[in-house]
């Protein structure tokens, strides 16, 4: 293979990665953008999502097998559950600590991230269970590059879902009450705006995205694990920094750029896929350190 | 039972009556391998242990109040000192001590030079993805051993008497835990510990007063790095082997769990949180997988009505 087809290989690889990277991002940056709350479980979502739809999908199988048909509702059953599992914690634990100072909010989402992937790994007893799909190793060869279908599906999905939330949060009325908020919250409340409510949808959105992604990357490596959240927890939040955090667009950027980043960044000699995660942490301490504000995000000036 | 703690603390407040409870405790502790198995003292030399992690990352959380989740690289990080020192190199563990100090404390400055003039929030993410980086660098060099770590690390001895039985350790780390409350105890009522707490309060403030914020939080990162150095060096030759997987990040969650159960920035509430942190998962060995999901599900309840912890510091 010549350096472009080792390239070209990458930049398929990188998209699909970042594309995963992007969905949870989402949700990071959304939550922290309107309440400014670095939510620790967000990554824990993302690893349910892939086990609820693993659990619909293990249902559906029998009706509607497990091809596109059967993953696709898997997902949205997963996306609605999560969704509806994402309010819940914010109503339990959030809701309760806003006013707390922001230390015990910190420790009581990380105490929510515990619960979850504890309760994930005490059922499926730390197991990494098998996600069988039908879906083939069908694809197209361009030149050199193979690119599978599966490859081509879950990208095209995850931008399908990224645009359909910018039209969501810049068209509609829901979307203007979200950025409104998160410009300033006691205004809105004065304007008639139904804070909580749509702190609660925020909520719901961002799990969801994170469930979806959770569903796709079960769908494409196969095995799904209680641990998994936790790296693409982190690597997702770097993408937000990257894309400067509480901005949509930022957080798409930022997931797609990291993605590349890393796939790019194996190839570097000396670089091995040992040292991917030492690399994108790498990349985001030096970027909190000298841009903490990303590449989209705005000056804030805030003390702590 | 509000009336038996209110006399439960009139009795406590004379410095004498203190002293003698301190007393009562170390005694306690200092007879409990008389009479005990060597599982007891097992569980209790891992109480001593973590009662020092706790302490030291009590100073950062507790005093400076800047929420540190990689505090098991300092940890790592004298660990690995002492193990590569004695076994490539054949240093006394007596002298890799003092070279662990100033690793770690190498360590601290390094991550804490940048970044301790971010938000907390950022701070936070940025001390994970530091120990992440410390553990899997340790995962892939050759001179840590790799994924499988460290094995045959010598045991120390002390004017030619060698430590080798559990109850060696015992006292050894029952010192350790009593030194580092002393020098907690030490700083908390310093000059230095002053400015944590007023740094803690209220930065702006504190700035103002003329306290360089950015110095003294400095500070609290070093030497709770040093502390979890120390007890890494000890750590590596109770244990005789390490392994990168001993540094997780929910090593660090464990640790910073203990400083908040207890009670942030007081000396006995991290003590308690210590104890309940080592003995939990022992007491209730028979829940088996269920017993983390318990364990996390109390700390979630714990944080949601006293966020303070078991037994919060008073503020005046």
């Amino acid at each position: 293979m010549s350096i472009q087809d080792i390239l070209l290989q990458q930049l398929a690889n990188g998209l699909i990665l970042g594309s995963f990277y992007a969905l949870v991002a989402l949700g990071y940056t959304m939550v922290y953008g309107i309440i400014k709350l670095l939510n620790f479980a967000h990554g824990d979502l993302y690893m349910l999502g892939a086990f609820v739809g693993f659990i619909a999908l293990s249902f559906l199988s029998d009706y509607i097998g497990d091809g596109w048909a059967g993953i696709v509702c898997s997902m949205v059953l997963s996306m609605i559950a999560v969704g509806l599992l994402g309010v819940l914690i914010q109503r339990i634990a959030y809701v309760p600590m806003l006013s707390a100072p922001r230390l015990s909010i910190l420790i009581t989402a990380l105490a929510v991230s515990m619960v979850l992937y504890n309760g994930v790994m005490a059922f499926t007893d730390g197991q990494y269970l098998a996600f069988t799909t039908d879906l083939n190793y069908e694809g197209v060869q361009l030149g050199n590059v193979f690119v599978t279908n599966t490859q081509m599906v879950l990208v095209g999905s995850s931008l399908l879902l990224m645009i359909v939330l910018y039209l969501f949060v810049h068209k509609t009325l829901y979307g203007k009450a979200m950025r409104a908020i998160a410009i300033d919250q006691d205004a809105c409340r004065l304007m008639g705006i139904n804070v909580n409510k749509i702190i609660a949808l925020t909520f719901f959105i961002g799990s969801s995205l994170a469930a979806a992604a959770g569903v796709m990357a079960g769908t494409y490596y196969g095995s799904i694990h209680f641990f998994m959240g936790f790296i693409i927890g982190l690597k997702a939040f770097t993408a937000a920094v990257i894309g400067g955090i509480g901005s949509i667009p930022g957080a798409m950027l930022g997931g797609l750029l990291l993605g590349l980043l890393e796939a790019f960044g194996t190839q570097i000699p000396f670089i091995g896929t040992e040292w991917k995660d030492v690399f994108s942490f790498g990349i985001l301490i030096l970027l909190l350190v000298f841009k903490p504000t990303g590449i989209l995000g705005k000056t804030e000036i805030e003390r702590m | 039972m509000a009336n038996f703690s209110d006399t439960l603390g009139e009795w406590l407040r004379p410095q004498k009556n203190r002293m003698f409870i301190l007393l009562v405790l170390a005694a306690i502790a200092m007879l409990i391998p008389l009479a005990s198995s060597n599982y007891v003292l097992e569980v209790m030399t891992n109480v001593w242990f973590y009662v020092m992690l706790c302490l030291g990352l009590n100073i950062v959380v507790g005093y400076a109040g800047l929420l540190d989740l990689g505090y098991a690289a300092f940890f790592a990080v004298g660990a690995y000192t002492t193990g590569i020192l004695t076994s490539h190199f054949g240093v006394n563990f007596w002298l890799t001590i003092p070279v662990a100090v100033c690793c770690s404390a190498c360590a601290g400055l390094l991550i804490g030079g940048p970044t301790l003039r971010l938000r907390s929030d950022y701070l936070a993410i940025v001390t994970l993805g530091f120990g992440e980086i410390v553990r899997i660098v340790a995962r892939n060099l050759e001179i840590t051993g790799g994924a499988s770590g460290l094995i045959g690390i010598e045991r120390p001895s002390i004017f030619g008497f060698q430590l080798n039985q559990i109850v060696h350790f015992y006292y050894v780390f029952l010192l350790l835990a009593i030194l580092a409350c002393f020098v907690s105890y030490r700083l908390q009522h310093s000059r230095m510990g002053r400015a944590w707490q007023y740094v803690r309060e209220d930065e702006d403030a504190a700035e103002a007063m003329g306290i360089n914020r950015v110095a003294v939080k400095l500070y609290a990162y070093v030497i709770g790095a040093i502390f979890g150095g120390v007890a890494g060096c000890f750590f590596a030759v109770k244990m005789t082997a390490i392994s990168p997987e001993t540094f997780m990040f929910q090593q660090s969650v464990l640790i910073l769990l203990g400083v908040v159960l207890g009670g942030m920035g007081k000396i006995p509430g991290v003590i308690i949180g210590a104890f309940a942190l080592v003995l939990f998962p022992e007491v209730f060995r028979g829940l088996g997988s269920m017993r983390m999901l318990v364990f996390a599900i109390v700390m979630l309840i714990i944080m949601l009505y006293r966020p303070e912890g078991i037994w919060p510091a008073k503020k005046s």
